[in-house]
């Protein structure tokens, strides 16, 4: 006789969920992740600067004072969630929207405000972080963030490499090689995937018939874990178990935090355009930040006063970052040439001199048309 | 007839084609339901529906590879690439098998697909927003490249790219999408490919040039006094109007090239081998270059300083005729 065959509509990957929309947790899930009360603050206290930035930043870029800008808005968890689980050691290979993450790690508001207008200066990763450069061509840095973790491994280091990148990005060729190269050599990488819903206009649905994207891991031979992104808890505990995983010799894993981009994909971008007012409603409502103040404000841990005081400042910290970038100097066109190569070569240094001979015709800056 | 900017233009050429030909279909990322990021494909899924503007997943060697199996296969795609430095991953595609599945198969199957780019700096955008690629493709044997340099020339330029039984790259510079208007006849109506536009007659300098920096050569040649200098728009890089241009640098005896790619083996290097071969001895000056550096574009901030600009065109202008 035949054996029976059921088909299980069941996922193949598990789904992490902490702390609820309502700001309820189980209490042991929440010792288990060893965080103390101090911990919780910071982690909100990084989603609501996260937040502060986010929103001054387009506010910026209306008024024409910011460069086409990537907003976060609804994805602070997972950045905080996440960035809070690594070590200095460990590399981070960031896409466009880890603003968070970023600062989390180390790098100035200043800095990120300085590349979103548009000033290469902002991509200066300061000396001995291991942050790379925001990366704009979907889903390259996915490989880059392999080999660096393959290099710790072959090296003997104990560091791990953290990728981020969309579900977008999941289409891409490149995701299939970094994700295949880092099962065969069991590289010790983390790949850390915002499903934030779309690229762009379209949808999660028509980037893949796969249940979910965590399960793409499966075919890779190792791990792969949903999380609600929007649930800080959680990212940050699938996030460090998928470290400690990586640093004790256990390989890689596919994270995929489940959230939503609340608002545009970029400033250019009008999201009206292809999806329902509810559906962003209904997200509303599974706001990471309220989620964690609902939280805090049910274990006594924060007042009114305290938010008072935290978005005042958060405000300061970002006002004075955008003073900063609004005082920078005018760059000379040198900056254009300079890091080429090395050495620069015969033909930078004559066109070099070329637009300087230009410039200083027309008293030091282009002439007005 | 109406009046369209360069980008309604192109739409109007899409939904042209899409109607006489029902084997016509547009696909890319964003192109559907959003009407294209830059509202290119605008209509084009309420009018054709999902199976004829094809929002595909977030992968350009897949847009490009499944659009030429698709067209051996009887399909007519205009894939879109959404900005020109994407381009990159379907690069493997666009070289190793659109531009050469002809000659491979002795001329059993053949790729009449259209990469559409939007092309080219100055409208402040992101890293890898701007760039001006041209040259790796009018260098690859087998494909044809096209770029319009107005509303009226783009609407037609595509109608033949689309027609064209081989592989065509048209890009569309990203800064003229909604420069300015232009008469454009309604319904069908073609501009060849291959076929240069003669922009302005004159006698003492010839300048060449295509894209967006029609315009900034038109520019200089507005505030050049007591200077008579015919301007060619090449609209196709490749096959190139040859004739055109030797023509009028034979009449001239001198010769500005302005592109915003960078100089080192552009097709203003090409331009300049092709005239120093044919008429060196007609020369009165050595082919001058207004160019892009050899470096990557800047970020907005400094663009400006990278692109040529009119002040640019017209130094390169006054040193071919002050040799
Ligand atoms: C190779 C490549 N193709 C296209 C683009 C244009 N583009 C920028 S963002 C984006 C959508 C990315 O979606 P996703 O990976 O989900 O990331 P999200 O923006 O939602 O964070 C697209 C198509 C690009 N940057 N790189
Ligand atoms: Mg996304």
């Amino acid at each position: 006789m035949a054996a029976k065959v059921t088909l299980q509509r069941e996922s193949l990957v598990p789904f992490i969920q902490i702390l609820g929309p309502d700001g309820m947790a189980n209490p042991n899930d929440v010792v288990e992740l060893g965080l103390k009360p101090h911990d919780f603050k910071a982690l909100y206290r990084w989603m609501v600067l996260a937040r502060t930035f986010d929103e001054r930043a387009l506010a910026l870029q209306r008024q024409g004072r910011l460069g086409t800008y990537a907003p976060l808005l609804g994805q602070e968890a997972a950045q905080v969630g996440s960035a809070y689980a690594l070590k200095p050691e460990d590399w981070v290979f960031p896409s466009y929207r880890e603003h968070a993450v970023l600062a989390m790690r180390g790098q100035s508001w200043l800095q990120l405000f300085t590349y979103w207008g548009g000033n290469e200066e902002g991509n200066r990763i300061p000396e001995g972080m291991r942050n790379f450069m925001i990366c704009v061509p979907i889903a390259t840095q996915i490989l880059h963030a392999t080999g660096a973790a393959w290099a710790a491994k072959l090296k003997g280091e104990k560091s791990c490499a953290i990728v981020y990148f969309g579900d977008g990005a999941t289409s891409e060729g490149d995701f299939h090689e970094g994700l295949n190269f880092a099962g065969v050599f069991k590289v010790p990488v983390v790949f850390f995937c915002q499903n934030n819903q779309y690229a762009i206009s379209v949808p999660r649905t028509r980037q893949t018939a796969s249940e979910t994207l965590a399960q793409k891991a499966l075919a890779y031979g190792f791990e792969g874990v949903q999380v609600d992104g929007n649930d800080v808890f959680a990212v940050y505990k699938v996030t460090r178990d998928a470290l400690e995983k990586a640093r004790a010799g256990g390989g890689p894993t596919l994270i995929e935090a489940v959230t939503y981009r609340l608002t545009h994909h970029t400033t250019a971008d009008d999201w009206t355009r292809y999806r329902p007012a509810e559906e962003v409603e209904m997200w509303k409502q599974k706001d990471p930040i309220k989620r964690l103040r609902l939280y805090l404000e049910k274990q006594g841990l924060w007042s009114e006063q305290d938010e008072a005081k935290l978005l005042e400042e958060a405000k300061a910290e970002i006002a004075q970052a955008v003073a900063q970038y609004e005082a920078l100097p005018k760059r000379d066109v040198e900056d254009i040439f300079k890091y080429m190569y090395a050495e620069m070569p015969w033909n930078l240094k004559e066109q070099l001199q070329e637009l300087k001979d230009y410039l200083a015709e027309h008293g030091g800056d282009l002439p007005h048309e | 007839m109406p009046q369209m900017t360069l980008v309604q233009a192109i739409n109007d050429a899409l939904k042209t084609e899409m109607r006489r030909d029902p084997t016509v279909i547009v696909m890319g990322e964003d192109v559907g339901v959003n009407g294209g990021v830059f509202r290119a494909t605008e209509g084009l899924y309420q009018e054709f529906g999902p199976d004829r503007a094809i929002d595909t997943p977030l992968a350009e060697s897949g847009i490009v590879g499944t659009a030429i199996g698709m067209a051996i296969n009887g399909l007519k795609p205009v894939a879109e690439i959404q900005f020109d430095g994407f381009m990159a991953p379907a690069f493997d595609q666009i070289i190793s098998h659109a531009a050469r599945i002809r000659w491979r198969s002795r001329g059993r199957f053949h790729v009449p697909i259209v990469i559409r780019v939007p092309y080219g700096g100055g409208i402040r955008a992101l890293e890898h927003h701007s760039e001006a690629p041209e040259a790796y493709y009018v260098h690859t044997p087998g494909l044809k490249v096209v770029i319009p340099s107005n509303p009226y020339d783009a609407k037609g330029l595509l109608i033949s790219a689309i027609r064209d039984p081989d592989p065509v790259i048209f890009f569309e510079p990203k800064r003229l999408y909604r420069a300015f208007r232009q008469e454009v006849p309604e319904g069908d109506y073609t501009v060849p490919i291959g076929k240069a536009s003669l922009v302005r007659e004159g006698t003492d300098v010839t300048v060449i040039t295509w894209g967006a920096m029609v315009r900034v050569c038109l520019q200089a040649i507005e505030q050049l006094e007591g200077i008579s200098v015919e301007l060619i728009d090449l609209r196709t890089l490749k096959p190139l109007d040859i004739e055109t241009v030797l023509t009028s640098v034979a009449k001239t005896g001198r010769a500005v090239i302005v592109q915003e790619a960078p100089r080192t083996c552009s097709l203003a290097s090409e331009l300049i081998a092709l005239i120093n071969e044919r008429l060196l001895l007609q020369l009165q000056a050595p082919v001058v270059r207004v160019t892009g550096y050899d470096t990557h574009i800047p970020y907005l901030t400094m663009e400006q300083y990278y692109l040529p600009d009119a002040g640019r065109v017209k130094k390169g202008i006054e040193k071919v005729l002050s040799f």
